[in-house]
């Protein structure tokens, strides 16, 4: 049996025609999309796509795993829902909201869970996950068992109204290109470069003169602001900030997301946002066996197909995507 | 009855008994935890919902068989053990080549799959799982009653988990595992079947897991989510205590269950997430972890 491990798979070329091509078919289909297939299941899996984006830039670039990032997502989805609902921030305020809620919690988790490596950076990030699930329980805002419901989505600048399904989606498809592209230039920036040679041998970093804490925690702190971006257009589009999006399981759905798309490839974790959103909604039918499945997705990833969806086209053509 | 800080004894030395029942079950499942990331180098997180599994082992023996309690508590973690074991030759031993992150997301997976099942079975509510007759009612010690079933927990699950520790530090058979640990290629050189104890490693770890869902059984109810709140938790241990060391991991264990059963007196609001907070504290102190090597 073939040994592959996309973990320490040495970085390509930074500048490719393979991605430049696929970049312009995503953004083809995206905007064909909608026309074809119901806009709310699309925004959705734009959300999660940008939410495994982010994770991915810590789990692809920097090889570490954090079990937490529902930490980010839930929270931001709780106050860009109550900044909309109760202070009346108009869309874009809210989206930002969230984001410098996830920058916050990103400072604060990132110092505390970069002081361990390896397993035990996932076991602090998933504890502290825990830990505010349980303050979102406990606290008077996020109501509970019942989330903040019907939150406006109001309308962005003033100008468009966000009611519109077809607006509310060209808004949430520009945010994600934003984003997508954002990390893209992080991860081919020097910056980024540092970050794979952490991935790849982080002693050597160090001995390098590299302060590979410091770059561990801005790639931290990043990939949770974004993950706030993801978590408040998530609550406007769904009109609602709910427990299900501080649970762990949240954070184990966005593990498996980029798992199944593949792991440290740029398109991995949109592919494989969009394939396990699908699965949820057409397969709503066996609503109960749904965890069972995602189950068996995880395991059948981990030994049979460790470089994803996308990692698999990208090594069978020899491209990079 | 008497008051100290304003609290009914009753009710302070009540909830410290919790807190031992909870921090054995911390004690035992953090060993387990040690005791497999030493052999494997993977974090177990299929952990809880083996725990599970023990205690839904006693609930279906009882259910199939007639067999109470004491005939649960070998057969349940021999069973689970055997899953166990298979889990290992056929999915975990392919994983110990790559990154220790594989091996946390494929347990991951299981634990997801186990759980899913047990609730697609026996739904979310939990089953009543009655406690054995022999150790029904308690005593009263004049400070406060002592159940008597709670306090065989505490010391059955004291000397488990005193035993693992005399047999890993102490006889032959522990030397062979610790120096497997250590470099298994010179033992194997040595003549020992180093993959076999792997594998028996796993086995036995997730039988201690198994051991405390039976225990667990008749205090908590048997419902499929009773391991993964757990497990968390467990993590949180486990960081704070360090993995290098096997007492490290008991003391840990009870130690943290103490104090979450006095923070539910004192100030219940924060019982939920003392122990996270007490491992961000850690982490800020030693980050190494209590008992733990750094690396």
């Amino acid at each position: 049996m073939e040994r592959v491990d996309p973990l320490t798979i040495p970085a390509a070329r930074p500048q490719s025609r393979s991605e430049t091509f696929a970049f312009l078919i995503l953004v083809a289909v995206l905007v064909i999309a909608p026309f074809v297939i119901y806009p709310l299941i699309l925004m959705q899996a734009l959300c999660f796509a940008l939410f495994a984006c982010a994770f991915n830039l810590l789990i692809g670039y920097v090889g570490l795993l954090s079990f937490g990032h529902a930490l980010f997502f839930g929270w931001a989805s709780y106050l860009s829902a109550y900044s909309a609902k109760a202070w009346g921030f108009p869309p874009e305020l809210a989206i930002l909201t969230g984001a410098a809620t996830g920058a916050v919690l990103g400072v604060i988790s990132g110092m505390l869970a970069i002081r361990r490596q390896g397993i035990y950076f996932a076991m602090v990030t998933l504890a502290l996950a825990q830990m505010m699930f349980f303050f979102a329980l406990q606290a008077k805002f996020t109501g509970g068992e019942d989330g903040i419901q019907s939150v406006p989505r109001g309308k962005l600048l003033g100008l468009f109204d966000l009611a519109d399904q077809l607006t509310m989606y060209a808004l949430v498809l520009v945010i994600f290109l934003a984003g997508f592209l954002f990390i893209h230039r992080v991860i081919n920036s020097p910056f980024g470069e540092v970050l794979k040679a952490i991935r790849e041998n982080e002693p050597r970093a160090i001995s390098l003169g590299y302060k590979t804490d410091r770059y561990k925690l801005v790639a931290f702190i990043l990939s949770a602001t974004l993950t706030g971006v993801a978590g408040g257009t998530k609550a406007l589009v769904f009109q609602i900030a709910s427990l299900t999006d501080v649970h762990w399981t949240m954070s184990g759905e966005v593990v498996l997301m980029t798992l199944v798309g593949g792991l440290g490839t740029i398109f991995g974790p949109v592919a494989g946002a969009f394939v396990i959103i699908a699965m949820q909604n057409f397969l709503n039918a066996l609503d109960q066996w749904v965890t069972v499945i995602q189950g068996v997705i995880f395991v059948a990833c981990v030994l049979l197909f460790r470089r994803g969806i996308v990692g698999e086209i990208a090594h069978h053509f020899r491209v990079k995507l | 009855m008497f008051e100290i800080f304003g609290i009914p004894s009753q009710a302070l030395f009540g909830q410290l008994l919790l807190g031992l029942i909870n921090g054995s079950f911390y004690a035992l499942l953090s060993l387990g935890l040690a005791v497999i990331f030493g052999m494997l180098n993977i974090i177990n997180f299929a952990h809880g919902a083996q725990y599970m599994m023990g205690a839904f082992g006693a609930y279906l023996v009882l259910q199939y068989s007639g067999l109470g309690y004491w005939p649960s508590l070998i057969i349940a973690p021999v069973l689970v053990g055997i899953v166990g074991v298979i889990i290992e030759r056929t999915m975990l031993q392919w994983l110990y080549k790559l990154d220790h992150l594989y091996g946390l997301l494929l347990t991951f997976g299981l634990a997801l799959i186990i759980e899913g099942v047990a609730r697609n079975n026996y739904g979310s509510a939990g089953l009543p799982y009655a406690m054995p007759d022999s150790l029904r009612g308690g005593q009263n010690l004049g400070f406060m009653f002592l159940p008597n079933y709670r306090a065989w927990v505490i010391v059955m699950s004291l000397a488990v988990c005193l035993s693992t520790w005399f047999v890993i530090e102490r006889t032959r058979l522990g030397a062979y595992l610790r120096a497997a640990t250590e470099n298994p290629t010179l033992v194997r050189a040595f003549g020992i079947n180093v993959p076999r104890m792997i594998t028996l490693t796993y086995g036995f770890g997730v039988a201690l897991a198994a051991l405390a869902g039976v225990m667990a059984a008749p205090i908590y109810n048997v419902s499929p989510q009773m391991g993964s709140d757990l497990i968390i938790v467990v993590f949180a241990v486990v960081v704070i205590g360090g993995m290098g060391s096997i007492m490290g991991a008991i003391i840990t264990g009870f130690g943290l269950g103490v104090i979450e059963g006095l923070t539910k007196v004192f100030f219940p609001e924060a019982s939920n997430t003392v122990i996270f907070v007490i491992m961000a504290i850690v982490l800020l102190i030693r980050p190494a972890g209590l008992f733990g090597r750094t690396a």
